[in-house]
């Protein structure tokens, strides 16, 4: 029977929130495309999980890995086979790092409809979806002509996440999945605790690109300090090398809550973005007067960030 | 050692881009792909790494202009490079790019294949991965190292997670892995290289040469057309010098951390 199937995603004995998303999204098109909605639970032990599916889902596929943890081609084995089993008309998961492992694969082995980092779904008979393009300064809309499948990885805070976990009926599929998995998992590591804690701060002064200098990093550091603050990064200063990754808001670092985020010379990449959706105010600070980030900004001063370094310093007397 | 390195010549995303008349295209600036360049230097390191040697390859797809990147490549290292020249794969469609990619790639038999996470304009981070797919190769994605085991070839990798977490994982060659940016150090090409990087080979190939049927393109989507993005609540945009600026910034910290 077609419908909506939404892939499940676990890590390290939780439900991860995306999935909540991902279940939101397939339930706003549940009107229009008179589908079912099911969730595709591929993990060890899945019945760990059921009690955080939320409310409204028509059905859990309940698929027993043979892998202990999350392992890509598990995944892509098991939804092939759902894929041609149950002959969805969407699959939908999370556009995460895990996703990234497998979803791609079984689009181009199944031969079905793909598109990634979908930002929006409209239902015509059909999915038409919306994702950035050219680094997010424009928005394509894609169809899926003759596709009777469509594998779509939503962007992470696009969609409203479903509510609250309910009672859904499970069934179990039972899938070859015996050898699936073509990596060992050796061990999980984990982030060095340096006592940085930006995901509780309640100010975050924030650098990007625009900090071109490695030898003021101190400087930003103890200007935040005086601030009442803590110092966080985007992504290109930890590639760079300058600062570890405890420092690092976004989709790849971490997710950010501060009362107010002060966003100097960060451009605002969607990756970026993604960690700081839960920050009260921000405040950016950029040259570019087109940057992505006066989008999504409370306030916004379009100036050079050296010389608002500079200022905030006298202003700290 | 066989190593195969696929890239990409890019859309400049800092610098200004028109939208076409037709809506389907935008005209831009392009340069090598930011993520190829890490995935690069990981293949020339596991190349220099390996006692029997090696060969590292790179492939891309697109028009002539993207032999520039290929050019790049050349000039930090590779030894070879292949061009697919399929202007019907112009739109740059995820699953039809990898299925040249994948025709070329399989003529190669790599022991490695190593592709960067994402491109930086389209940011579909499943070129790679949908490659790995079609070839039937093990893949890993969004790896921040690599560790190659030299008596039997296998690799260990850390697949990186969020906020600096990573999994350690075994796979065994032949293998594909997308590359994270900040995985290693890549490296620049002195003129001589640059000069030299023209001398070494550089194929062109259609996609009838590599064996690929029109017919047999698979095409994930359809574009339906380009639009500027509508932006959402727009910051209210502060004026002044930089002492008004930074007093009125101060006020709101004062005002809202404080509460």
């Amino acid at each position: 029977m077609s419908s909506i199937l939404v892939v499940a995603e676990t890590r390290r004995g939780e439900l991860r929130e995306i999935t909540k998303e991902v279940v939101g999204a397939a339930l706003g098109l549940k009107e229009e495309s008179r589908l079912p909605v099911a969730v595709a639970l591929i993990a060890s032990a899945p019945d760990r999980f059921l009690g955080a599916i939320p409310a409204g889902v028509d059905e859990v596929l309940r698929v027993e890995s043979p892998a202990e943890h999350f392992e890509a081609h598990v995944h892509e084995r098991a939804l092939e086979q759902l894929i041609a089993k149950e002959s969805p008309r969407l699959v939908l998961a999370g556009h995460t790092i895990d996703s990234f492992g497998f979803a791609p694969a079984v689009a181009a082995r199944a031969g079905t409809g793909f598109a990634s980092d979908v930002a929006s779904i409209r239902w015509d008979d059909g999915p038409l979806v919306t994702r950035g393009a050219y680094g997010d300064k424009l928005v394509a809309e894609l169809d899926f002509p003759e596709q009777s499948c469509v594998v779509l990885t939503l962007r992470p805070g696009a969609f409203a996440a479903a509510a609250a976990a309910g009672s859904v009926p499970v069934r179990e599929v039972d899938l070859e999945l015996a050898g699936a998995a073509a990596t060992e998992h050796l061990r999980f590591e984990d982030a060095v605790d340096t006592g940085v804690d930006i995901g509780n701060a309640s100010l975050l002064l924030s650098v990007g690109r625009g900090m071109d200098a490695e030898d003021e990093l101190p400087r930003f550091e103890a200007l935040a300090e005086r601030l009442g603050g803590v110092l966080s990064v985007s992504r290109p200063l930890v590639d760079a090398g300058w600062v570890g990754s405890d420092r690092q808001v976004g989709q790849s670092g971490k997710t950010v809550r501060p009362r107010v985020y002060l966003a100097l010379g960060i451009s605002g990449a969607v990756q970026h973005l993604a960690g700081i959706r839960e920050a009260e105010t921000v405040v950016a600070v950029n040259l570019d007067p087109e940057a992505p980030i006066f989008g999504v900004a409370d306030f916004g001063a379009v100036a050079d960030l050296f010389d608002v370094a500079d200022a905030l310093e006298g202003t700290l007397g | 050692m066989k190593l195969v390195v696929c890239v990409k010549q890019v859309a400049t995303i800092d610098e200004e881009l028109e939208l076409r008349d037709d809506g389907l295209d935008a005209d831009f600036e392009l340069e090598l792909n930011e993520w190829d360049a890490f995935s690069l230097e990981t293949a020339l390191q596991l190349r220099e790494g390996a006692a029997e040697g090696g060969e590292v390859v790179v492939v891309t797809v697109g028009d002539e202009d993207a032999e520039e990147a290929l050019v790049e490549c050349l000039a930090r290292g590779a030894d070879r490079a292949v061009r697919i020249a399929a202007p019907e794969l112009a739109g740059g469609e995820v699953l039809g790019i990898a299925a040249a990619l994948a025709a070329a790639v399989e003529r190669e038999e790599p022991d490695l294949v190593l592709c960067g996470v994402q491109s930086s304009d389209a940011a579909s981070a499943a070129t790679g991965v949908a490659l790995a797919g079609r070839l039937g190769l093990p893949r890993v994605a969004v790896v921040k190292r690599v560790e190659r085991d030299p008596a039997s070839g296998s690799l260990t990798v850390w697949r990186e997670l969020e906020a600096g977490a990573s999994e350690v994982l075994g796979v065994r060659t032949p293998a594909l892995l997308t590359i994270q940016t900040g995985s290693c150090q890549p490296r620049y090409a002195n003129l001589r290289a640059i000069k030299q990087a023209r001398e070494k080979p550089l194929a062109v190939c259609g996609l009838d040469e590599l064996g690929l049927a029109p017919s047999a393109v698979p095409r994930g989507s359809r574009l339906r057309g380009l639009r500027a993005p509508e932006t959402g609540t727009a910051a209210r945009m502060l004026e002044g010098d930089a002492a008004e600026l930074a007093a009125a910034i101060r006020e709101i910290i004062e005002e809202r951390v404080a509460r």
